[in-house]
């Protein structure tokens, strides 16, 4: 094989990999800030999906052009699923925070199922067969398009975290929740706030990933699984960790794809998985 | 008196700050030996070495004449040194005499033999009417008696004491002490204790070890200890009279 | 022995006990085809969950792949019976020592190398997903296509190969869950079930009250995947069928682990109890919905999931441990 070819398939994996980055994203910083396992990470990404797709389907609306009003649809839900559920759940063992993780995650799952029917669904923009050529390199359009919009939402999330005060709250009470409560912040607010942006994060992810992937309401668990294989790869809570964890599976998946057969590219994402609970438990990015 | 427990030259750093520094002493067969000095002064650092659950970056620990340096915690245990923590960890869900049960079974194959055991560890430890209860529901005095009693039942040659007077009252502390000199009487059990409150070591403690920032600064019997002016300096306080 | 595993349990509960089994064993001669196609299930996923009850509910180690032991026990046992014609019994020989090896690969990787809580889990599911994948692609056990065996003859039943009626795979069941129920007791009353609890509740204490947590953790997985191993063996010659995509797929993990959950952790009665419960409100939906002409892909599952989110919100410790409170049942505290 020619070594454009690779060269192709890499830059496609990075590109759909910081997209997936932005979707870990979302399930760091709900786990980095209240300790709670999102299980329903991934099918909260298929709601925003499936909201891109009717906007889609009935206006014709760009799902990249309707990303900040479907992650603000997003951001409410995760706001009130937080306050309203699993705030009572913080404190719980682990097993009860899945339980109830769970329910939501079958709620979600058969309403979408209900509501849209079983088959697979996916946009087709204007720009869906273009690419652009940068010398030998031929890059795919949704993807160039899916890939940079990831970046810039991650970059707006790293700034509201340094440099906002009510980021930096945030960050203050994943540090050290009684002493947040102690310094008078409400911690309870912040919490919904927090879920909230993780909801939002893997809502845009969802609209970005639509340019590349087909949908269906049962697709959400395995996009919840390779959210955590990239946060426990990148390192639980970290963020860079996360950007860093999704770019190396996107890469790992296009190159097994064109390697093996692309059906059989998630085994070697869970090999590198296994690879690193076992060289670092603690993930790519974090200290022990 | 031969030596139970012998460290050498014991040393450990956490991310280049020392938190033991070279400390030596022994603990005779059948004595009750404490540790004491400020917070922070290394003295749980030293206890998780010889407990196991740190490795000293130097110097040797010697029980019942062999290195158990490095050793890990369960190993250690099973050669006859058991350890209580200092903010009490009972296994929550379980009732009182499971808890004591546990420890018991370690040198015991049958379970109705570990539970007669650990009746007598309870009767011991003031704790026999408790049985029933979850450990859970238990008071601060009564958990750390618990502890005791788990620690106890596993039948050690030594018993590894971190902080069990502290939070108790006076009336606590009297108890704890009398259960402890019983044992030691009775059961030539080798007791190491860290220690904060004084009227316990001094009713207790047959040699004391002063810490401070890491290293040993003074040794002997209670005492001499409390009139050792570098004591009195670094941790007691001129107005300490004991 | 017997009086030990008595021991502690009220004579009403025992009384109950004795009932529900004979109950339970003349059912079959009363219940219709759709009744006891509902049990099979129900008993199904009593005894998985009480094979995952004892990693998690006792040893406190939270696996969500179970559907990997499930699936190398059917496919095992299948592939055997289906290449070389032996018998499921057999069969069992081979596929309990593959699940219990998984189970140990799982447990040694995680325990050496101290990976713990919610990325042991992760590691459970990754493991079973690759296995998935794998058999997708595994021509001797006819890859994505499926596994089929031989359809069943239902005039005549034969135990030894497992070819048979329903009635048969359901007295199958119902005393595998029986064993599993006497032998989940009797390992709570041994020191291994002491030393699990002290893991469970925490781990560096029982370390320092000398346990060698390694070993015993590991016990809990190879035993919970060994018993898991024999449910994946009737779920192949019931089913007669076997795709990858179903059997290793994470929402069976997932299942596995509702029984226990929603009966009460721990407990020996409530992966019984739960697999009822969860069951008997699937199908009332199922029948509710019919009812009312609604014939919605989904519609079924989503009540489920409404229920199932009641109950986490209502009896957060389980239906059991609520329900003995109230008729005061007695069993040995967890």
């Amino acid at each position: 094989m020619p070594v454009d070819i690779y060269l192709n398939v890499i830059v496609g994996g990075v590109l759909t990999g910081l997209v997936y980055g932005l979707m870990a994203l979302g399930l760091s910083v709900i786990f980095g800030v209240m300790r709670v396992v999102n299980f329903a990470h991934g099918e909260m990404m298929t709601i925003a999906m499936y909201i891109a797709v009717a906007l889609f389907s009935t206006f014709h609306l760009d799902p990249l052009v309707m990303l900040v009003p479907i992650a603000a649809v997003l951001f409410a839900f995760g706001y009130v699923l937080q306050a309203g559920l699993i705030n009572n759940f913080i404190t719980r063992p682990e097993y009860s925070q899945f339980l109830l993780l769970i329910a939501i995650a079958i709620i979600i799952v058969n309403t979408l199922l209900i509501l849209f029917g079983p088959d697979s669904q996916n946009v087709q923009v204007s720009y869906a067969y273009d690419s652009f050529q940068l010398g030998p390199l031929i890059v795919d359009a949704t993807k160039l398009h899916a890939g940079l919009t990831a970046v810039m939402v991650a970059v707006g999330l790293f700034a509201f975290f340094r440099l906002t005060r009510l980021g930096t709250a945030i960050r203050a009470c994943a540090d050290n929740y009684t002493g947040a409560l102690v310094v008078g912040l409400d911690v309870k607010q912040l919490y919904a706030l927090t879920f909230g942006i993780g909801a939002a994060c893997v809502g845009a992810a969802g609209c970005m990933l639509l340019l590349i992937f087909d949908v269906t309401p049962s697709i959400g668990p395995a996009y919840t699984l390779l959210a955590f294989v990239i946060v426990i790869i990148g390192g639980m809570g970290s963020m860079p960790g996360a950007i860093v964890g999704g770019v190396l599976i996107g890469l790992t998946e296009a190159i097994a794809g064109l390697l093996f057969t692309p059906s059989a590219k998630s085994m070697f994402v869970f090999a590198i998985l296994v690879l690193v609970l076992l060289a670092r438990p603690q993930g790519i990015l974090r200290s022990a | 008196m031969s030596a139970l427990l012998a460290v050498a030259g014991v040393t450990k750093r956490f991310r280049g700050l020392i938190a033991v520094d070279r400390v030596t002493f022994e603990v005779p067969a059948g004595g009750i030996f404490a540790v004491i000095g400020p917070n922070g002064a290394g003295k749980t650092t030293l206890f998780n070495m010889i407990a196991g659950v740190f490795r000293p970056d130097s110097g040797t620990i010697d029980f019942a004449g062999e290195q158990i340096a490095g050793l890990s915690p369960d190993r250690i245990c099973r050669r006859g040194i058991s350890r209580t923590f200092q903010i009490v960890r009972p296994f929550p869900a379980l009732k009182v005499e499971d808890n004591v049960t546990i420890g018991a079974l370690l040198h015991r194959k049958s379970v109705p033999d570990a539970r007669a055991h650990a009746r007598e560890v309870l009767r011991r430890l003031d704790l026999y009417g408790k049985r029933e209860q979850r450990a859970s529901a238990l008071t601060l005095p009564d958990r750390k008696r618990l502890e005791v009693a788990r620690a106890l039942a596993t039948d050690p040659k030594l018993l590894l004491l971190d902080e069990v007077m502290a939070g108790l009252r006076p009336t606590e502390t009297d108890r704890m002490v009398r259960i402890l000199k019983e044992l030691n009487d009775e059961g030539r059990l080798t007791i190491l204790l860290i220690e904060h409150v004084m009227r316990a070591v001094m009713a207790l403690a047959t040699h004391v070890l002063v810490m401070h920032h890491g290293a040993a600064i003074s040794e002997g019997s209670p005492g001499e200890v409390v009139r050792d002016p570098a004591v009195i300096d670094s941790y007691l306080g001129a107005e300490t009279v004991v | 022995m017997i009086g030990r595993l008595t021991e502690g349990i009220r004579p009403r509960t025992l009384i109950i006990l004795a009932a529900l089994l004979a109950f339970f064993i003349v059912a079959p001669l009363f219940a219709s085809d759709y009744l006891l196609t509902m049990l099979i299930l129900i008993f199904y996923f009593a005894y998985t969950g009480q094979s995952w009850n004892i990693m998690m509910g006792f040893a406190g180690q939270l696996s969500l792949g179970h559907a990997l032991y499930v699936g190398l026990g059917a496919y095992a046992a299948a592939a055997l019976f289906v290449h070389f014609g032996m018998a499921p019994w057999l069969g069992l020989a081979v596929a309990v020592p593959i699940s219990a090896a998984a189970g140990a690969f799982i447990g040694f990787l995680a325990f050496r190398f101290r990976v713990a809580g919610v990325y042991f889990a992760v590691l459970t599911i990754a493991v079973a997903e690759f296995t998935r994948i794998g058999f997708d692609h595994l021509q001797w056990t006819g890859a994505s296509a499926g596994l089929f065996l031989p359809v069943a003859q239902y005039a005549h039943n034969d135990l030894w190969t497992l070819r048979g009626h329903p009635a048969m795979f359901y007295y199958v069941l119902l005393a595998a869950t029986a064993f599993a129920f006497i032998a989940c007791r009797a390992m709570l009353q041994s020191r291994m079930g002491y030393f699990w609890l002290a893991i469970r509740e925490d781990e560096e204490a029982a370390r320092s009250a000398g346990i060698d947590t390694f070993r015993y953790k590991m016990l809990a997985v190879v035993i919970s995947a060994a018993m898991t191993s024999f449910a994946g063996v009737i779920y192949a010659f019931y089913y007669n069928n076997l795709f990858p995509e179903q059997v290793f797929n994470i929402s069976q993990s997932i299942l596995i682990i509702l029984a226990p959950m929603v009966g009460g952790l721990g407990t020996l009665f409530g992966p019984i109890l739960g697999a009822f419960v969860i069951e008997t409100v699937a199908e009332a939906m199922r029948t509710l919905l019919q009812w009312f002409g609604v014939d919605l892909p989904g519609t079924n599952q989503l009540f489920f999931g409404v229920v199932l989110l009641f109950v986490v919100l209502a009896v957060p410790e389980g239906v059991w441990p609520w329900l003995s409170k109230r008729m005061g049942l007695m069993e040995r505290e967890p």
